[in-house]
């Protein structure tokens, strides 16, 4: 079995994992159709029961639409992947920025962070300007940016206005780049089977979050930020850590790395986006909401996107440079 | 050989009648995509639910795009005959936008000036004795304060004469942000239309306390 699956083409292999995550995805969908038939005859039985479905199958959801997202970003040509992530940036930052306060003032600077920052920042992932794309966002647009809110003749809340642009920036545009560029790397004897890389990435991190979340919930203990996270503990942290690290070093044939790289680089992201996540809480507290979209709370209502991409957000660059400076790439 | 059947006389209109509603339902589709993409056009029925009752929609007015946002947030089939009020020297100023404003969203105009011999009122009465739903911004012009500024009477004496037609307040949020005053590109923020529950002229509520009331009915959704 496993002789058969190395002796396939890069393609051929990268096909074979898509029909085996589309048909776990479909084995768990049946199997929660099938729960979600079971009656309950007490009331609140039946109530209880029905919410743990809608939040299984909000999840299950989730999980179908991204794995969707990175098949058509497998099977799309170079550019049309990039033109899926930079839409992915688009409704990030577009979330994020809605639960920031800004004034009439920023209107410049928002048109140029959405139609002059983003697509400059995805053309120069795509054209490979690797030295020209990680200082673009953090020194360049970093001074041009504060400037255009300047010239606005602005002065109230100016530090705080520009700071959250600037992070929003960041995370939304600067971080999300890197998962698109991770398909640009060229390791010597890998054939060019980055989608895997980048694959390997998101099972990662994401492993690190459920089991982090899965740890919190079911073993509580005293979260040690309770005005930032209810859900927050060292002890779940360390859990989520050592899932994601761990399958990070199992994961290790479909990377360029052996097993010990491999556990070290998955740490390495792991801690970047769950810590990370944690300072995205951080900012939602600062506005006074629990989640980004606020099920239909918060003015905003559509996406939540935010949510589950943040930590993607944070672990991309981290990783994307960790490799690049320890392959001297 | 038989000569070209002649065009009629008038050919030019009756190419125009036909082209007009196919143009109209290309530009609406295209303005319903830009709009999702640009704002998110969410529409929260917090109070009532989407039934085709012929209702008043009443809600804050801070832009001229709130009348395309209450547009994209009703459902499909609400919007056909809902139509909003719509300030005439503003919408008819160019042919594009007289052709938007009634071919598009079929808007009821009135004029901000008023004429010593007309009812301002009077299509809003016609629209609403066809049976159709109404969208009113009461405030009359457009708000820069955070709260939005008093009512004007139209809203009450149109309940008054049709107190069968539910009033729905409606909030509608950020949409000053994605285009401010003398701003033209548009910036992508998540906008929202929450409607609140249905309200009604009490017995022998006076036009003052009615409008007050369905003020902060209106303000009261901008927190929820």
């Amino acid at each position: 079995m496993y002789q058969t699956l190395k002796n396939l083409s890069p393609s051929q292999q990268i096909g074979a994992m898509f029909v085996l995550v589309f048909g776990l995805l479909l084995l768990a969908s049946l199997t929660l159709f099938l729960l979600s038939m079971r009656e309950h005859d007490d009331g609140l039985a039946q109530q209880n029961h029905r919410e743990r479905m809608q939040n299984l199958s909000g999840l299950l959801r989730t999980s179908w639409s991204l794995i969707f997202v990175f098949w058509v970003a497998w099977l799309a040509s170079d550019i049309s992947r990039l033109l899926l992530f930079a839409l992915g940036s688009f409704f990030a930052l577009r979330e994020f920025l809605t639960l920031s306060p800004t004034r009439q003032g920023d209107h410049r600077s928002l048109v140029l962070a959405f139609f002059v920052v983003l697509p400059l920042q995805y053309f120069l992932v795509g054209t490979e300007h690797f030295n020209l794309f990680t200082v673009f966002i953090p020194v360049y647009v970093f001074l041009a940016l504060p400037v255009a809110s300047a010239l606005a003749n602005d002065p109230v809340r100016f530090l705080e206005r520009n700071a959250k642009l600037q992070w929003g920036i960041m995370v939304c545009i600067y971080g999300m780049s890197h998962v698109p560029a991770l398909m640009l790397l060229d390791f010597p004897h890998y054939d060019k089977k980055n989608a895997f890389l980048l694959l390997f990435l998101v099972l990662v991190v994401q492993t690190c979050m459920v089991t982090q979340h899965l740890v919190a919930r079911h073993r509580p203990r005293p979260p040690d930020a309770p005005q930032i996270s209810q859900s927050f503990t060292w002890h779940s942290w360390s859990w989520g850590m050592a899932a994601g690290s761990l399958l990070g070093a199992l994961l290790a044939g479909i990377t360029p790395f052996v097993p010990g790289q491999a556990f070290a680089l998955s740490f390495i992201a792991c801690a970047a986006g769950s810590l990370g996540h944690l300072v995205m809480k951080a900012l939602k507290r600062d506005r006074g909401i629990p989640i980004w979209h606020g099920q239909g709370k918060a003015v905003t209502g559509a996406g939540g996107m935010l949510d589950r991409i943040d930590s993607l957000c944070f672990a991309a660059p981290v990783f994307f440079h960790s490799v690049r400076w320890y392959f001297g790439l | 050989m038989k000569p070209l059947p002649r065009l009629p006389d008038n050919w030019r209109s009756r190419a125009a009648d036909w082209l007009s509603p196919l143009a109209a339902s290309a530009v609406s589709l295209f303005l319903l995509g830009l709009i999702r993409v640009l704002t998110g056009a969410q529409a929260r029925w917090w109070g009532c639910p989407p039934k085709a009752e012929q209702r008043i929609y009443f809600a804050n007015h801070q832009s001229h795009a709130d009348l395309v946002m209450i547009w994209a947030a009703l459902p499909k089939e609400l919007r056909s005959n809902t139509r909003a009020v719509a300030a005439r020297e503003y919408w008819t100023k160019s042919p594009v936008r007289q052709w938007i404003t009634t071919a598009v969203f079929n808007v009821i105009y009135v004029s901000r000036e008023r004429h010593a011999d007309e009812d301002p009122l009077e299509p809003l009465v016609e629209a609403l004795a066809a049976g159709d739903s109404l969208i009113l911004f009461p405030e009359g012009t457009r708000g820069h304060a955070d709260e939005p500024q008093a009512f004007k009477a139209g809203l009450y004496n149109l309940a008054l004469k049709f107190p069968q037609v539910e009033l729905i307040p409606a909030w509608i949020a950020n949409v000053q942000r994605v285009m401010p005053k003398g701003e033209v590109v548009p910036v992508p923020v998540l906008c929202s239309v929450t409607f609140g529950a249905p309200m009604q002229v009490q017995a022998g509520e006076d036009c003052h306390t009615f409008l007050a009331r369905a003020r902060s009915a209106v303000i009261a959704l901008r927190d929820i």
